[in-house]
C-alpha cells in the first residue's frame, strides 16, 4: 500500500541545511497498523508531512498504492489527499461552528458528493463511531474521546486507502485513548490500512508493527503482538 | 453525481468552482448562519464605514455647495464706472478738476466696445425733489435708468414690469419701485401697480415692482433714464456707466475678460476726458469679477480640501474594512488548514472565503450605501445651517467608493488567506 524507498528531505536554513529525512526505506502493507515512534527532532513529523502530500521529498520514492506521488502541484496533491488519505489529529482539528455531522460530511463537499448524499453517508459513520445522538451537536459541546471519534469518522468518511492519525491520543486521558485505541484497531480489523505517529509505548503496542525514527533514520522496525485496547475500556 | 469510481483520482477534474457554484453558495450561507455574530459584525463595521463616509462627503459637496452659494450672490459679472476728481496736471489742465459723464461717454463707449458687451446702462441720480403718495411724503432715492439695467443689476420684477424702450423714448412717465416700498408705503392696496406718485409736482404711474437680493437696495424708485434728464436734471449727465460682459466657458477667462475690458474703458474715458494716464483717481471702473475672484480663490482652496478630506476618508475606509477583513481570516487560518487537510484544492479555500466575505462586505456596503444617500436626499434639503446647502452625494461616486473599498478589502484578505492556504497543515494543526 505504502512503498517509500531511500527518502531524503532536508530544510534550508539560512546558508545551513538541516537534513531531516536521511534515507528512509519503508513498507506498508494493505490492513496494517504501524505506529511510528520517536523524539521530537527524530523526523516523524516530516515524514507524515510527507505521507500526508503536505510536503515533498527531496530524493527518493513514493508510492502509495502504486500511484507515484512526485512532484505533485498544490491541486494534485489536494485530489490525492481527499481520495487517499484521511487525517486524524491530537487537537481533533473540527471546524467549531460546524455540528458533528457536518464536520464528517466536509470531506465529501471536497469530492463533490451531493448534499444529501453526504448527510446519509455522514450519519453512517456517526453511526459506527457510536454518536448517532450526537451528529446536531457542536464540538463544543462534546468530550475530548467524542470529539476524537468524529475526527475519525470524518477521516473514514471519504473512504480512504490510508488513515493517518497525528498524536490520536495525545490530548486524552488514558481510559478515553484507549478507547479510542479500540476504535482505531476495530477500523484496522476490517481491513483499513492505518499509520500513527506517537511517542506513547502503550499507545503504540496497540498496533501491529512499530517503527523507531531517530535522527532521519528507521533504528527500528519490528512486528509486535497487538494489545487489544478492549480490555481496558 | 457520481462521485466513486473506478478511476477514482479523476473524479475532480471535471469539477470547476465557480460563481454559480451552488453547493458553495450553500456552504457559504452555511457558514454564515452559523457565524451570525461574525458576520452581523463584519457587516455592520462596513456598512457604518460606508455611511460615515458617504455622510462625510455630502457634507463636504454641501458645505462646497454654501460656500459658492455664499459668494455666487456678489460674484456678478457687471463692471461700473463713476467719475471722481484728478489728482495730477495734466495738458495745462489742473489737477482737483471735476470729471462728468455724459451720454456721448456712454453711447461711444458702446460703440466701441460694442463685440465685448451683452448689456450696458447709464445711471443718473435725481437729487432734490419731493415725492409724495396721496398726502404722504416718501423719502426715497430716484434713478434714472434704461431698460438694460435689470439685468446689470440682477435684480427681478416681481410683479408688473421693467422700464422698456418705449418708455425711454417717449419720456413715459412711469416708476417702478422695490419690494419694501410695497410693503411699507403700498399696503393699503393689493398692488402698486397703476397707483400714482407725485415727484416734484409731476404725476408718475407705477408700472411694476422689483425684488434685490439686498433689502436696502428695495428702497429705490427707478424711472427712464430719458425722463430723468429732461425733465429733472436738464441736462445729458451721467452718474455712472454699468456693463456686464457676456458669459464664457470658465471663471479664469470671465477674470481676464473683464481685467481687458475694464482697462480699456478707463483708458477710453481718461483719454476722453483729458486724465493724465498714470492718474488714477479721474476715472473709477469697478468689476465685480475681480473682487469674486479674490473669493473663488477660497473656494477653489476649498475644493482642494474637501477633495483631501474626502481621498482621507476613503483610505480610513480602505484600512477599516481591509482590516476587519485581515482579522475575519486570521480568526480563519486553522480553518483553512483543516479544510485543506481534508482535499480541499487551495484556490478553493481562497476562493470560498473571499467569495464569503464579498458578498458580506457587498451586502452590507450597499446596505449603508442606501441608508446614508436615503438619508442625505431626505434630510440634505432642509439642512439649515450656515455655509451648508443641499448636501448630496453623486451617486457614481458613492458607488465606486463602495467598490473601492470591497475591492481593498478582498485584497487585503486574499494575502492572508492565500498564506493560509499555502502553509504546512500538519505543523500549523498540530498544536492548539
Amino acid at each position: 500500500m505504502i512503498e517509500i524507498k531511500d527518502l531524503h528531505k532536508s530544510y534550508k536554513m539560512g546558508s545551513n541545511s538541516l537534513h531531516v529525512l536521511k534515507g528512509i526505506n519503508f513498507t506498508a502493507e494493505e490492513g496494517e497498523l504501524v505506529a511510528i515512534m520517536g523524539s521530537s527532532g527524530s523526523g516523524k513529523s516530516t515524514l507524515l508531512n510527507i505521507l500526508g502530500m503536505l510536503d515533498g521529498a527531496n530524493s527518493g520514492e513514493y508510492n502509495l498504492d502504486g500511484v507515484p506521488i512526485k512532484d505533485l502541484t498544490e491541486t494534485k496533491a489536494a485530489q490525492y489527499r481527499n481520495k487517499f488519505l484521511g487525517f486524524i489529529f491530537q487537537s481533533f482539528n473540527l471546524i467549531n461552528y460546524k455540528s458533528a455531522l457536518e464536520n464528517v460530511a466536509l470531506p465529501l463537499y471536497y469530492q463533490k458528493v451531493g448534499r444529501k448524499e453526504r448527510q446519509v453517508k455522514a450519519m453512517s459513520y456517526l453511526e459506527r463511531v457510536g454518536l448517532k445522538e450526537w451528529a446536531e451537536h457542536l464540538p463544543s459541546e462534546l468530550s475530548g474521546g467524542q470529539k476524537q471519534r468524529v475526527a475519525i469518522a470524518r477521516a473514514m468518511a471519504a473512504e480512504p486507502k490510508v488513515l493517518l492519525a497525528d498524536e490520536p491520543t495525545g490530548a486524552l486521558d488514558s481510559t478515553t485513548s484507549y478507547e479510542v485505541m479500540d476504535l482505531i484497531q476495530k477500523i484496522n480489523d476490517e481491513g483499513n490500512t492505518i499509520l500513527v505517529v506517537t511517542h506513547e509505548e502503550d499507545i503504540a503496542h496497540m498496533c501491529k508493527r512499530i517503527v523507531h525514527l531517530k535522527d532521519g533514520v528507521i533504528v527500528e522496525d519490528k512486528k509486535i503482538d497487538q494489545v487489544r485496547a478492549e480490555q481496558y475500556v | 453525481m457520481s462521485y466513486r469510481s473506478t478511476h477514482a483520482y479523476f473524479i475532480n477534474h471535471q469539477t470547476p468552482t465557480t460563481m454559480f457554484d451552488i453547493e458553495r453558495w450553500q456552504e457559504i450561507f452555511d457558514t454564515i448562519r452559523k457565524n451570525k455574530l461574525r458576520t452581523f459584525l463584519t457587516g455592520l463595521s462596513v456598512a457604518s464605514g460606508i455611511f460615515i463616509l458617504v455622510i462625510l462627503l455630502g457634507f463636504g459637496q454641501g458645505m462646497q455647495n454654501g460656500i459658492e452659494k455664499e459668494f455666487k450672490q456678489d460674484a456678478t459679472t457687471s463692471i461700473w464706472a463713476w467719475p471722481e476728481t484728478t489728482s495730477k496736471a495734466y495738458k495745462g489742465l489742473n489737477p482737483g478738476r471735476r470729471i462728468r459723464f455724459k451720454n456721448n461717454d456712454f453711447e461711444m463707449a458702446g460703440r466701441l466696445f460694442k463685440e465685448e458687451i451683452e448689456y450696458e446702462s447709464p445711471r443718473v441720480f435725481v437729487r432734490d425733489v419731493n415725492i409724495n403718495y396721496g398726502n404722504e411724503a416718501l423719502v426715497y432715492s430716484i434713478q434714472g435708468v434704461s431698460s438694460e439695467f435689470q439685468f446689470i443689476e440682477g435684480f427681478s420684477t416681481v410683479e408688473g414690469r421693467f422700464i422698456n424702450y418705449k418708455d425711454e423714448i417717449s419720456l413715459g412717465k412711469v416708476a417702478i419701485v422695490g419690494k419694501k416700498i410695497k410693503q411699507d408705503v403700498f399696503n393699503k392696496v393689493d398692488t402698486p401697480i397703476g397707483e400714482i406718485i407725485d415727484i416734484s409736482g409731476i404725476r408718475f404711474t407705477i408700472i411694476g415692482v422689483f425684488k434685490e437680493q439686498n433689502e436696502r437696495e428695495e428702497e429705490r424708485i427707478y424711472i427712464p433714464l430719458t425722463t430723468a434728464q429732461r425733465v429733472f436734471n436738464g441736462d445729458d449727465k451721467l452718474n455712472t456707466l454699468s456693463y456686464t460682459l457676456p458669459p464664457v466657458e470658465n471663471f479664469e477667462q470671465a477674470v481676464a475678460q473683464a481685467v481687458s475690458f475694464k482697462d480699456n474703458l478707463r483708458n477710453y474715458l481718461k483719454e476722453e476726458h483729458v486724465v493724465a494716464p498714470e492718474d488714477d483717481s479721474g476715472v473709477q471702473v469697478w468689476s465685480a469679477m475681480e473682487e469674486a475672484k479674490r473669493y473663488y480663490g477660497i473656494t477653489g482652496n476649498m475644493k482642494i480640501f474637501f477633495w483631501f478630506v474626502g481621498v482621507c476618508t476613503i483610505i480610513a475606509g480602505v484600512v477599516g474594512v481591509s482590516n476587519i477583513m485581515l482579522i475575519v481570516v486570521k480568526e480563519r487560518t486553522r480553518e483553512i488548514g483543516i479544510r485543506k487537510a481534508l482535499g480541499a484544492k487551495p484556490w478553493s479555500i481562497v476562493g470560498m472565503i473571499l467569495h464569503e466575505s464579498i458578498f458580506v462586505t457587498a451586502i452590507s456596503g450597499f446596505t449603508g450605501l442606501i441608508f446614508s444617500m436615503t438619508l442625505l436626499e431626505v434630510v440634505g434639503p432642509h439642512v439649515k445651517i450656515d455655509y451648508i446647502v443641499n448636501p448630496s452625494v453623486n451617486f457614481n461616486v458613492a458607488f465606486s467608493t463602495v467598490m473601492v473599498l470591497i475591492l481593498a478589502g478582498t485584497l487585503a484578505g486574499f494575502v492572508p488567506a492565500w498564506r493560509a492556504a499555502k502553509v504546512q497543515v500538519v505543523e500549523s494543526l498540530r498544536d492548539e
